[in-house]
């Protein structure tokens, strides 16, 4: 036995019986090949990426750097700066609306709620991170776009049928269930005596909460962030269904734009020869859909751990 | 924090911040509650609106009008109108999907946990695995739709191992989707189990495989069918990856077995959505309450399944 309570002394006895030997080693085996899968996952992703995004250059002809900042989405050029544009707009605008939420619905499961309200609170915020993108889609387009008209044209404002702001604002929604129980498990580790030393010196709850508590598990808190952006942006049937499938550069929020993950599932329903440049193109902005998120996690799992080293 | 509630500050703007500080974090929580209610309430009216519907406070004929409308959508199979459609083929492939995830996904995630908290000593080789599942389960899930469609629909161009866009492909794609997530949960739920039980199984003359199987697995079982459950159900809603492995948009007829062409429902449901057509949004709407109810059903066993275990670790 080690420190974490693993067995880590190899086995001196062996039980009787041909079988009961080999079925230990035999589990080994098996349940190291499980666990290998899941390099190997890894593995093909970057395997398939890369190869299909290298074919794709060299079939189009187009160069790495005119890809990333091109403006022409369109075949030949293959531009895909407004994607990436797009796809930045929708995480940006929907952590306008899941961050503060997030973080205050976490504040109050963590610092205010009761016992038991928070019992019955978290299996619910579980439920609602249940719910597939589809239906926030749908929800975009039934409630959210309709609602924004309602509101917004007797201001002389033109909202079109498929807008960035509805899709900003479910993706938004869907995405406070994770900043609030991220945030919540982080406000939650601090210690509780950070907490009576400022009751000690006379501080409100209020001023516990966001002058103690809050500061003591900043990074954890950004780290939520970060892990929320990253799933804004991999965002994908909301997305396609509220946002639509103009690629644009603007800051206007009430047209059509198209994100990366809007532009793969229209390739995918166009029907294109495998291997002509425009079906090789979705591999290659997969590829970049692939490194920002990626990079966003580990980002925000180095922010973590620089975290868990000051309380535990 | 009883004490507290005895003591008020002086300055007025500290009393008052407070109190206002509270009410946002309470509105914020909430605000979650009520777009569920909102998200439920606009769906299941839109779902219901091709009926001549009676007010709301008719509640048991209005749950038994729900039960016959989700029935006829569950069986009826695309027809030519609006009114004589459902979704057969979309529940019969979900739920076939739903059959093989299980069989691909729930051992070969099982069996990674098991080796990683109970095999495998702490060290890089550990360190390199574990980060690397925390990795793929942020991966975006339209990713692993790629990977399905290149590695198992056109066999990473070797013809003989393309499966197509048959059951198989998008079995085997959600189920790499959830693999990381099924093993960050079942990991949890095996290291919950106390160390004294192995340690009694060891003592006794178990082989390590033995205290696994016979010991930590049924200690950690209720906590892994919790992960597990949440875990398909996020298999069954998911619709981009299975996007990318299917090619039919709409079938006649459900598939028979696994080497047919599907249609899950979260991508019938998808296919209705995207017409502005009223008819189409009506029946996306049903299909999305069918959708819900299976989900929210395995969603509550898993619940269920979590505070039972939690009373009996208590007693």
């Amino acid at each position: 036995m080690n420190k974490s309570g693993q067995i880590s002394t190899p086995e001196l006895w062996a039980p009787p019986g041909l079988w009961r030997r080999l079925e230990g080693p035999l589990a080994h085996l098996f349940l190291l090949l499980c666990t290998l899968t899941t390099v190997l996952t890894t593995i093909s992703i970057v395997v398939i990426l890369s190869v299909q995004s290298a074919q794709f250059f060299r079939v189009s002809g187009i160069s790495p750097i005119r890809f990333l900042t091109g403006t022409d989405v369109e075949a030949p050029h293959f531009g895909i700066l407004p994607l990436i544009w797009g796809t930045f707009m929708i995480a940006l605008g929907s952590s306008v609306i899941a961050l503060p939420v997030g973080l205050l619905s976490a504040i109050y499961l963590s610092e205010y709620a009761p016992r038991k309200v928070r019992a019955v609170l978290k299996p619910s915020l579980e439920l609602l991170a249940g719910i597939p993108t589809i239906v926030y889609g749908f929800l975009a387009l039934q409630l959210v776009t309709p609602g924004l008209r309602l509101l917004l044209n007797p201001f002389g404002l033109d909202v079109e049928q498929f807008n960035a702001l509805s899709a900003c604002i479910v993706v938004g929604v869907m995405v406070i269930p994770m900043v609030s129980s991220l945030s919540e498990d982080v406000l939650s580790a601090v210690p509780q005596g950070l907490r009576e030393a400022g009751y000690g010196l006379g501080a409100t709850k209020f001023e516990v909460s966001t002058r103690i508590v809050l500061p003591a598990a900043l990074s954890g808190v950004f780290a939520s962030f970060i892990l929320a952006l990253s799933r804004a942006v991999g965002e994908t049937m909301a997305v396609v269904l509220a946002a639509g499938r103009v690629p644009s550069i603007t800051l206007n929020p009430l047209v059509s734009i198209e994100t990366m993950t809007a532009y793969i599932v229209a390739v995918v329903g166009g029907e294109e020869a495998p291997g002509s440049p425009t079906s090789l193109s979705l591999f290659a902005v997969a590829m970049v859909l692939f490194i920002v998120t990626l990079s966003m996690n580990i980002v925000s799992r180095i922010v973590l751990a620089r975290y868990r080293e000051a309380y535990v | 924090m009883q004490e507290l509630h005895t003591y008020t500050p002086h300055s007025r703007i500290r009393r008052i911040l407070g109190p206002l500080f509270a009410i946002a974090c309470v509105l914020a929580t909430f605000s979650g509650v009520v777009v569920l209610s909102i998200l439920l309430g606009s769906v299941l009216s839109t779902g219901l609106g091709h009926q001549a519907g009676r007010p709301w406070y008719h509640l048991p004929q209005n749950a038994w009008d729900l039960g016959q409308l989700l029935l006829s959508l569950a069986t009826k199979t695309p027809g030519e109108s609006a009114q004589t459609t459902g979704f057969r083929v979309g529940v019969v492939s979900s739920l076939w999907l739903l059959g093989l995830v299980t069989l691909f996904a729930v051992p070969v995630g099982l069996g990674a946990a098991v080796y990683l908290e109970e095999y495998v000593r702490p060290g890089r080789f550990k360190a390199v695995v574990q980060t690397n599942i925390a990795n793929l389960a942020g991966v975006p899930s339209i990713v692993y739709g790629i990977l399905g469609l290149t590695l198992f629909v056109r066999g990473f161009g070797f013809k003989p191992f393309a499966l197509g866009y048959s059951i198989w492909s998008g079995a085997l794609t959600l189920s790499l989707l959830v693999l990381p997530v099924i093993i960050i949960a079942a990991q949890e739920a095996i290291r919950a189990v106390p160390t004294t039980y192995r340690q009694a199984a060891l003592a006794l003359g178990a082989t390590r495989w033995q205290t696994v199987r016979d010991h930590v697995l049924p200690a950690a079982l209720p906590g892994i069918m919790t992960g597990l459950i949440l875990s398909l159900s996020r298999a069954i809603g998911e619709t981009a990856p299975v996007l990318m492995v299917t090619q039919a948009s709409s079938l006649l007829n459900p598939p028979r077995g696994p080497g047919d062409q599907y249609v899950p429902l979260p991508l019938e449901i998808y296919n209705y959505a995207k017409y502005p057509d009223p008819a189409d949004q009506t029946l996306a709407a049903g299909g999305i309450l069918l959708l819900l109810v299976l989900l929210i059903s395995m969603n509550a066993v898993a619940i269920v399944i979590r505070n039972r275990s939690g009373r009996l670790n208590r007693n």
